[in-house]
């Protein structure tokens, strides 16, 4: 029987992205290239009109990630659909062009370094209409700029600035105005106020929520930020070297944490309430290079780690409604010792 | 020159600071009055947001300020001697060990090409007084002391063979090696991961109580700063407008600003709608200023903010304030 749902927005199945790190030794030339496993089987959903909260350290392949989902990046192995429709597979010089772009839009991280220097406000927001939204040099062109100016608010002044005349609340705005310039239906938001102050922040958050009330798009917002994301989303996925290790609602995200490594994550936000919390991680973590498929990546971190995590790696399993984690402990652990 | 009157515990004290820029549209008056102190053993947070004059004033202390940058009025003292009276030599000799600088990116502070090992080394040869064969022992207790692992391994890596954190570390080692009194840490976990942040910041705050060094903390972040600090000086446009212990910063903000930042902060209980912007910009610091740069901002300007000069004012033991019209005691946090 065929379902009779819309598929969801976007849908990430087994994706995988291996890096070969070094040339085959001169001596063995047979031996197989060692390889960064930077996103390595990972699936999940977004439905339309949601939020999704991306979070992870550094390193634990979230920019790599977004880089295969905007098809700047040919995954390894796993599919990506968009609607239903497959992109995985579309190579990625092509998809530049292709109709589906102008779907699926990025704001990058630096609102600085994003912005050719060169290009005023108005040639930065322009790029997008006259690359895939066919517009031209017109009256039409400058009364959408002016629009999305509005829309970001943007004093229409500023247009005529380049960015190093712009402060970075403005540069993000430009960054967020050139993104939704042509109605994306998924706004892929990297880090969008970690350059940012706080009241900066507070300000951008705001307008990305006033934003996705007005035009309905769905969000996938990267962050290594825990407190950040918790404002926007409605669903966080938590991942450590390369998987997935819980995914659930905000809620439940915060006050059951079921992964160590989600715990530890919360438990490192600064709470003006309470006094530090003693780290729970130790040490660095285990290299994304060839890992041992048999062993829980945190272990070593892992302050609960038992015989069982170096023998088998554990799976995602449900925790919850909606919720689950990768943990052989989550039943053992009790997420109410965090605070 | 001897300032007398400081209690030897005071290891910097700084009285009524001001630094000017000048440029080719007018002078910046980036910091005007500034005093506080700092004492051994206790860590200060200077939070403000960005173009407050909070970096200006780290470099003002180090004596490394631009060239455009002119001191015009106050006194730096760092254990009761006028760093900016001092000859050069002298101020040289203080830079590292008297006073030391975790710079804010790591990645960028640190010389790409040479490894860090050598980094180490050249600061403690510049220091003086050691045997190459004795710089190589400190360097490595120097990176044991910042908890890399694994350091004599780590001492011959270069600064991209590292991650945020330990190149961060690396930073931290660097400003250690002359056993400074005061260390400055100019935002030093921007860029960084909380779980990585908060091992950062447990690392500075332990090596602080260690050696009893006197701790300022930069940073914009004020809950960061709440969690590490035991006070507070807000900075807006070039003044600090409030100091307070840590815990009356959070719970009894009397400066409308303070309230205001602390709005603008998110914290583990806060809701987006909770959570407001800072209305307006930092005032242009070029030409004629009132005496409250806050003014412009406020929503409880009143026709007495005018009123010049606006000095800080003790409120309450251990709180001062400058404004006209602080907020009353019992408002608490603004939500």
């Amino acid at each position: 029987m065929i379902s009779l749902d819309p598929p969801p927005l976007l849908s990430v199945d087994h994706l995988r992205k291996y890096f070969p790190t070094a040339r085959r030794s001169f001596l063995n030339r047979d031996a197989a290239p060692r390889l960064l496993h930077a996103v390595d089987d990972v699936s999940f959903t977004l439905e339309a009109g949601e939020s999704v909260g991306l979070v992870g350290e550094s390193g634990c392949g979230k920019s790599t990630l977004v880089r295969l989902l905007t098809r700047l990046l040919d995954p390894t192995s796993g599919e990506i659909r968009f609607e239903g429709r497959e992109i995985g597979a579309i190579a990625a010089p092509k998809f530049a062009r292709h109709p589906l772009r102008s779907q699926l839009q990025l704001v990058f991280q630096d609102p600085h370094d994003s912005l050719n220097p060169r290009h005023t406000a108005f040639d930065s927001i322009a790029a997008p209409l006259k690359q895939l939204g066919g517009f031209q040099a017109s009256p039409l062109l400058t009364a959408r700029i002016e629009e999305l100016a509005e829309l970001v608010g943007l004093p229409a002044a500023l247009l005529s600035r380049f960015p190093h005349q712009l402060s970075g609340g403005q540069k993000a705005r430009v960054g967020i105005a050139r993104a939704i310039a042509l109605h994306p239906k998924l706004l892929i938001l990297d880090e969008p106020t970690s350059a940012l102050d706080v009241s900066v922040q507070a300000v951008i958050l705001h307008l990305l929520q006033d934003l996705q009330a007005r035009l309905g798009m769905s969000y996938l917002f990267v962050s290594h930020d825990l407190n950040v994301v918790r404002l926007l989303c409605d669903r966080i996925i938590v991942m450590y070297l390369g998987q997935i290790i819980e995914m659930g609602p905000t809620d439940a995200i915060f006050d059951n944490p079921r992964h160590p490594y989600t715990q530890a994550l919360i438990a490192a936000i600064p709470d003006p309430g309470t006094p530090p919390q003693p780290l729970q991680l130790q040490g660095e973590p285990r290299s994304p290079i060839d890992p041992d498929p048999q062993v829980c990546r945190l272990y070593g971190r892992c302050p609960h780690g038992v015989e069982a995590c170096t023998t088998t790696t554990p799976h995602l399993e449900p925790m919850g409604p909606d919720h689950v984690a990768a943990c052989h402990r989550a039943d053992v652990l009790n997420p109410a010792q965090l605070r | 020159m001897t300032v007398a009157s400081i209690p030897k515990t005071q290891l910097l004290n700084i009285e009524n600071l001001a630094v000017e820029f000048r440029t080719r549209s007018g002078i910046v008056k980036a910091l005007d009055q500034v005093s506080f102190s700092v004492a051994a053993g206790e860590t200060v947070g200077l939070v403000g947001e960005s173009g407050s004059g909070k970096s200006v004033l780290s470099l003002a202390i180090l004596g490394i300020l631009d060239a455009a940058a002119q001191i015009t009025a106050g006194t730096i003292a760092f254990e009761g001697d006028n760093l900016l009276t001092m000859p050069r030599s002298q101020l040289r000799a203080k830079r590292g060990t008297g006073i030391a600088m975790i710079f804010q990116n790591p990645r960028v502070a640190l010389n790409p090409i040479r490894r860090i090992g050598q980094q180490l080394r050249d600061v403690l040869i510049a220091h003086g007084g050691l045997t190459k064969a004795q710089c190589q022992t400190r360097a490595l207790e120097l990176l044991t002391q910042v908890r890399i692992p694994d350091p004599h391994q780590r001492i011959n890596a270069y600064p991209y063979e590292l991650s945020g954190g330990m190149c961060q570390r690396v930073m931290i080692a660097l400003a250690l090696a002359g056993r400074p009194k005061v260390l400055i840490a100019d935002e030093p976990t921007t860029g960084l991961d909380v779980t990585t942040q908060a091992a950062v910041m447990e690392l500075i705050r332990d090596l602080g109580r260690e050696g009893q060094m006197g701790t300022i903390l930069i940073t914009h972040d004020l809950d960061l700063a709440a969690q590490y600090c035991d006070r507070i000086l807000v900075m807006h446009a070039g003044h600090i407008v409030e100091t307070a212990p840590t815990r009356l910063i959070l719970t009894q903000p009397r400066h409308p600003y303070t309230a205001k930042l602390l709005a603008a902060t998110p914290d583990p209980h806060k809701r987006l709608d909770e959570l407001t912007p800072i209305a307006g910009h930092l005032p242009d610091l070029r030409g004629t200023l009132p005496p409250c740069r806050f003014q412009s901002r406020c929503d409880r300007a009143i026709p007495d903010c005018d009123r010049a000069p606006l000095k800080r004012q003790a409120i309450a033991p251990d709180h001062t304030v400058a404004c006209w019209h602080p907020l009353p005691l019992s408002s608490g946090v603004e939500s």
